[in-house]
């Protein structure tokens, strides 16, 4: 099985500013690929270079064992779905959904035949002599994704495509798309800032920040294993925990202020003594007791608890540092009370402060 | 300013009412009591000073039947559609041009609209010198060997208004080209880019997508044009003082000076002006109701 | 996943542009040609203007003058004739800055007040009144013609400066009020709501908080009324007298109403004269006096 999109270093300058560098990505075929990132990070930028509507500097983009490098959009074998949904507002659906192909001259059968497999698969069929006008949003992004879908084309390219709709469509249309994802098995590349949305769709996570990806890997990869800070504290809602201070003995000990926690356990590469270090725990893997427990432990008192219904957050300070710990509810603890925390440093990852990467 | 207890409706919001005074004078007096006041007068039989001799529709009778007047009509009528039709068309034309990420666009659109800046007067005045039969093209031309070369617009009752044309054109399709630029700049550009992933040329996109999406912008542009040119009066003063012959290309709005202000026939050129005002009415009456009509003022 | 016979094939990098494409050349082919249209009188304008009349008489308008000379300007503007009197058009000129300056002034502090009582002090009636005003920027002068001469009469100024300034002042307000009152409008409404919790009251706000953040709209408004009034030439000729008339009529007159021999480099003189005002405005102001068109284009 092939490759469906090949990305070749990739080089993208405006001018003198240098907004993608020498990237490289590949996506197999069927796969959903997620550009996740901050704002300027370069994603919309890549998907509009695999797009063929920006002029890349330098490199090569294969789609589907073809050089489409210097080829227009409409004949590189891709759909796109945009934000603003960009429907031709003067045409119905079906005027919408047959603008392209009538122009490439496909026969008018072949038309019908598309627009009625499209419209049973987004369930849109009554909606074919409408305006655009008098659509719902979350309607208006089904007929966006049809017209993406009539090009019978391998390659789906979405950017951002959910960020206009109001919290409980973007959900519904989130689930929509992961079910059109598995029926149909097209190749997908999703543009988006919104971490729940590539933890739930995505097959891999290309993590971006600055025109670089940090980070090519599954979800779970993601969220367990982050390849570096930016990644560690991008990913996870309440974020990462980072806690600074050194290694010492052989690695095997993280210092952090006047306490010791073993590290016992860490599930990654060679430790090693740094006198730069810092410790993320994310808040799902840090324990509460009111005794110190047998295992290496810190010392904190509660400042603030945050009841979220279906389980609590509590906010302490160890020293001077923030720390988040989420707890069941029946743990939640009022202000002021002493607890130990202990870290499950098994779940943990330990950066070089100075690299940043993760050990 | 404090107050005890409820002030006086009329003193609420006194500051604001003072100075809205010219606003509220200027419609009721300028706008909506001259407007009445001519059109009651036009009834009448004035001819140095108003005087009240009601003559029921005589002066409109006279007015339809004077030829100079049915003349003015018919040009205005002849130069309000070629000039709607050439300065939208033009200008919708040279925006599309201008909307190619063109280099130098600053410098090409300083030199389509400064002719906007100028008076009709100045305008007038130099067309009519570029058209000089002697010195202005035609001269040129036949100096160059073409003896029988005839381009003399102004000086042809038949083509006078081509001439007008010229000049008009030459002064308005700037104005109406920077209308329709801010209008294509004003289309999302989400819609280009998936037009261009659909395959479509831009040609189409400008005339299936674009054109349809800029309506509101076309509507505007055109009552703008339309309501400048029924004020035609300094570009015929300046061009050819409604000539050649005395009339033939004479527009209500001379029409309705000299009778007012040097005939000294205050009656015709106040059921003159009366007409001219009819006119306008039924081109606004129309689109206010296509505009704003079906919406409840809330 | 054998990459190796994909690898490196083919094109690469970015793509290449040729500048002297068929599109580039008929775009830019075209907006030149369509430039020389526009530049074309301006351009006769200075040429002829430069010339004396034996070189006008023999040569084609579009050549540039053999010999340059000066003396069409100093006549237009010194000696030239407009019936009465034979001072030129430093006549007309001075009459037009003491029309115009008063008239810009007077309406855009008219119209900037009027815009702002109409957005933050809406009282009954205020917004029919402006919708009246608006739609009475469409009706022909010519159906107040009169009315406005008998009211200028009994209030004594027919016929004087004054009464044109008034009127300038008048057609001036329904534009500038709905332009000062869209860009008011779009001033948040918080800053207005906390000035009152301060105390401040109606000409307060206006003074200290309104004017200072209004510069770039009464840069417009200036624009479009100093070459909106300086280019006038209907009011000109009906509310003043021979003597007290603008340049515009002045022009027209000096140009179109000579018997005898037309000395037509000295008209070009005077036409470029005229128009070197609003010109000047123009090309100073650039980008604002396209926002200013833009503006007068937001109507209803």
């Amino acid at each position: 099985m092939g490759n469906s999109i090949e990305v070749k270093d990739l080089t993208l300058n405006f001018g003198s500013v240098s907004v993608l560098k020498n990237m490289n990505l590949d996506v197999a075929e069927g796969e959903f690929v997620v550009l996740l990132g901050p704002s300027g990070c370069g994603k919309s930028t890549l998907l509009n270079c695999l797009a063929g509507l920006l002029d890349i500097t330098d490199g090569q983009i294969w789609i589907k064992g073809k050089n489409v490098t210097w080829a227009e959009p409409s004949e590189r074998g891709i759909g796109m779905v945009f934000q603003s949904y960009a429907l031709y507002p003067q045409m119905t659906v079906r005027g919408n959904l047959s603008f392209g192909l009538k122009n490439a001259k496909v026969p008018q059968p072949e038309i019908d035949k598309r627009i009625a497999r499209a419209a049973e698969i987004l369930q849109i069929q009554p909606l074919l002599d409408r305006k655009p006008a008098a659509l719902s949003g979350g309607q208006r992004q089904r007929v966006a994704i049809g017209r993406a879908l009539v090009r019978d084309v391998d390659v789906f390219l979405f950017d951002e495509p959910l960020s206009n709709l109001d919290a409980k469509l973007r959900s519904e249309l989130r689930v929509e798309i992961k079910r059109l994802h598995n029926a149909l098995g097209n190749t997908m590349v999703y543009v988006t800032h919104d971490q729940i949305e590539a933890l739930t769709l995505a097959d891999r996570i290309a993590v971006m920040k600055g025109g670089v990806i940090q980070q090519l890997s599954d979800p779970q990869t993601i969220y367990n294993k982050p390849s570096n800070l930016f990644v560690a504290g991008f990913i996870g809602s309440p974020s990462m925990n980072f806690l600074h201070g050194k290694t010492v003995d052989s690695g095997k000990t993280f210092v952090f202020g006047d306490h010791r926690i073993s590290l016992a356990g860490y599930d990654g590469g060679a430790v090693l003594e740094r006198d730069q270090a810092i410790l993320g725990v994310r808040p799902e893997h840090i324990t509460v007791s009111h005794e110190a427990p047998a295992g290496p432990s810190i010392p904190a008192v509660v400042e603030i608890d945050e009841h979220l219904g279906a389980d609590g957050l509590l906010w302490l300070k160890a020293g001077a540092k923030d720390i988040c710990v989420r707890v069941p509810v029946e743990g939640r603890l009022p202000a002021g009370t002493k607890v130990h925390l202990a870290m499950d440093i098994a779940k943990a990852s330990l950066f070089d402060a100075k690299t940043e990467q993760r050990i | 300013m404090a107050t005890s207890g409820r002030p006086a409706r009329l003193l609420h919001n006194l500051n604001a009412k003072i100075a809205a005074i010219p606003m509220v004078l200027t419609t009721l007096v300028i706008f909506v009591g001259g407007t009445i006041w001519t059109v009651f007068y036009s009834f009448t039989n004035s001819k140095l000073l108003p005087k009240t001799n009601f003559v029921g529709l005589d002066q409109y009778e006279r007015l339809w039947s004077n030829s100079r007047w049915v003349v003015s009509i018919e040009n205005l009528a002849f130069f309000g559609v070629m000039s709607l039709i050439f300065t939208v068309s033009v200008g919708f034309l040279l925006a599309v041009l201008m909307d190619q990420k063109i280099r130098f666009e600053d410098t090409f659109r300083t030199i389509m609209l400064y002719p906007f800046a100028l008076s009709f007067i100045v305008t007038g005045l130099v067309w009519q010198w570029i058209l000089n039969p002697d010195f202005g093209i035609q001269g040129i031309v036949r100096s160059w060997g073409w003896e029988s070369f005839a381009f003399d617009p102004l000086h042809n009752p038949d083509t006078v208004l081509y001439g007008l044309l010229i000049a008009g054109l030459w002064q308005g399709t700037g104005f109406v080209m920077c209308l329709m630029l801010a209008g294509l700049r004003g289309i999302d550009e989400d819609i280009w880019k998936a037009a261009r992933v659909d395959g479509i040329p831009t040609w189409k996109t400008y005339l299936i997508v674009v054109v349809p999406m800029m309506r509101p912008v076309f509507v505007t542009t055109l009552v703008i044009v339309a309501a400048g040119i029924i004020k035609l009066y300094d570009l015929v003063v300046a061009m050819t003082s409604g000539g050649p012959g005395g009339n033939a290309s004479q527009v209500p709005a001379m029409y309705v000076y000299d009778y007012m202000f040097q005939a000294q026939n205050l009656g015709q050129g106040f059921a003159a002006s009366t007409m001219m005002l009819l006119s306008v009415l039924i081109v606004l009456i129309p689109w206010a109701y296509l505009e704003f009509g079906g919406k409840k003022h809330g | 996943m054998a990459e190796g016979s994909m690898a490196m094939s083919g094109p690469r990098g970015a793509k290449p542009k040729k500048s002297l494409s068929g599109r580039n050349i008929m775009l830019y082919g075209t907006l030149i040609v369509v430039s020389l249209y526009y530049i074309l009188p301006l351009w006769v304008m200075i040429m002829t203007s430069l010339k004396g009349m034996p070189e006008v008489r023999l040569g084609n308008i579009f050549a540039p003058p053999v010999e340059i000379t000066f003396e069409p300007w100093v006549k237009a503007w010194a000696t030239a004739c407009t019936g009465l009197n034979c001072d030129g058009l430093s006549r007309g000129f001075w009459n037009s800055v003491i029309i115009t300056v008063p008239s810009v002034i007077l309406s855009i502090i008219i119209a900037s007040v009027n815009g702002y009582a109409l957005i933050n002090w809406k009282f009954k009636g205020s917004d029919i009144f402006f919708t009246i005003l608006i739609f009475g920027s469409f009706i022909p002068y010519q159906i107040m013609l009169y009315p406005i001469v008998i009211l200028l009469r009994e209030m004594g100024i027919y016929g004087t400066l004054w009464g044109l300034i008034i009127v300038h002042t008048i057609f001036g307000m329904p534009i500038l009020t709905l332009l000062f009152r869209n860009y008011f409008s779009s001033i948040p409404e918080e800053l207005f709501k906390a000035a009152r919790v301060d105390g401040a009251g109606f000409w307060g706000i206006y003074l200290r908080i309104m004017l200072p953040m209004s510069l770039p709209i009464f840069v417009v408004a200036l624009i479009l009324q100093v070459t909106g009034i300086w280019n006038d030439f209907l009011f000109g000729v009906v509310y003043t007298k021979p003597d007290l008339y603008p340049m515009t009529v002045q022009l027209n007159n000096i140009v179109n109403s000579v018997q005898g021999v037309k000395e037509y480099n000295v008209n070009m003189a005077a036409t470029l004269l005229t128009g070197l005002v609003p010109l000047v405005v123009y090309f100073v102001s650039g980008k604002l006096f396209v926002r200013g068109i833009a503006a007068g284009a937001v109507k209803g």
